[in-house]
């Protein structure tokens, strides 16, 4: 009962934060918002066994990507959307094509059929400890996926300083 | 002590999923359009952290880890894009960046 009665909690949570998120007129509310819903979606991983996945999805999301965020909204002039329409003109029928799409992806999830059990059962990783599981698998297996996403992070960080860099008019 | 069954884990990732697919039809902000893919993008990794603690496997925690890392690069290239945009032609709405030349 209590761990359904966790799981309700952290689900109600993350939909009314995630809808809100979306509807906020104000971008600074809308972010503050979104801060609110990493956290629960990191309470909801610790309740998966995937603590060190918790501190990353903190650390990266809630740390790193909404202070990006917030840097870039408050560089710009955030003024001129109050003015502006809430959503598109046409809001009605793409929130129907969303739903559909809803539909088809709960009647797919009535036919899931799961693979066989793999090896880390939940009393293996918590003997070892859910970093060094993660940590053996990824360098073990899944090392050339890892350099390759190395890369990917090298590579932004260049185009973003050479994007955002103040070219001097000719 | 019951479990937590699978599907609802499954239902909540596409709930969040499918409400980041609204925002990112529905607004027309670009940095709103950004914050609907980062819904969209955490939508999914509650699915493959659920069906990876479900499943006793750890290839979809390696996956989740990728993802984000990827959403990092993603939102880091979309923002500097968007200050590049930004100083050609004030405006964040998606709908005024309607040509081409700076």
């Amino acid at each position: 009962m209590l761990p359904k009665l966790f799981f309700v909690y952290f689900a109600v949570m993350i939909i009314v934060l995630s809808l809100l998120v979306v509807t906020r007129k104000n971008l600074v509310h809308s972010i503050m918002w979104m801060l609110l819903l990493f956290i629960h979606i990191g309470g909801l991983y610790l309740f998966l066994n995937a603590e060190f996945l918790a501190a990353i999805q903190i650390i990266v999301y809630a740390g790193a990507i909404l202070v990006l965020f917030l840097f870039v909204v408050l560089l710009l002039n955030i003024r001129e959307e109050f003015g502006q329409r809430w959503f598109i003109r046409s809001w009605q029928g793409r929130g129907f094509v969303a739903a559909a799409l809803l539909l088809a992806i709960m009647l797919a999830l009535q036919y899931i059929v799961l693979a066989p059990m793999g090896k880390y059962s939940i009393d293996y990783i918590q003997r070892e400890t859910h970093a060094k599981v993660l940590g053996t698998v990824l360098f073990n297996e899944y090392v050339f996926p890892f350099m390759i996403i190395a890369l990917v992070l090298f590579v932004p960080m260049i185009a973003a300083v050479v994007l955002a860099i103040k070219r001097r008019k000719a | 002590m019951t479990p937590v069954p699978l599907e609802w884990y499954l239902m909540l990732g596409a709930i969040v999923f499918i409400i980041g697919v609204f925002g990112f039809l529905t607004r027309r902000n670009i940095i709103m359009m950004l914050i609907s893919i980062e819904l969209m993008l955490n939508g999914v990794n509650i699915s493959l952290l659920a069906l990876s603690h479900y499943m006793q496997d750890m290839r979809g925690q390696v996956l989740v880890f990728f993802v984000i890392a990827c959403a990092g690069a993603a939102v880091a290239v979309g923002l500097a894009l968007m200050i590049a945009a930004f100083r050609n032609k004030p405006t964040s709405h998606m709908d005024e960046m309607d040509i081409l030349k700076g």
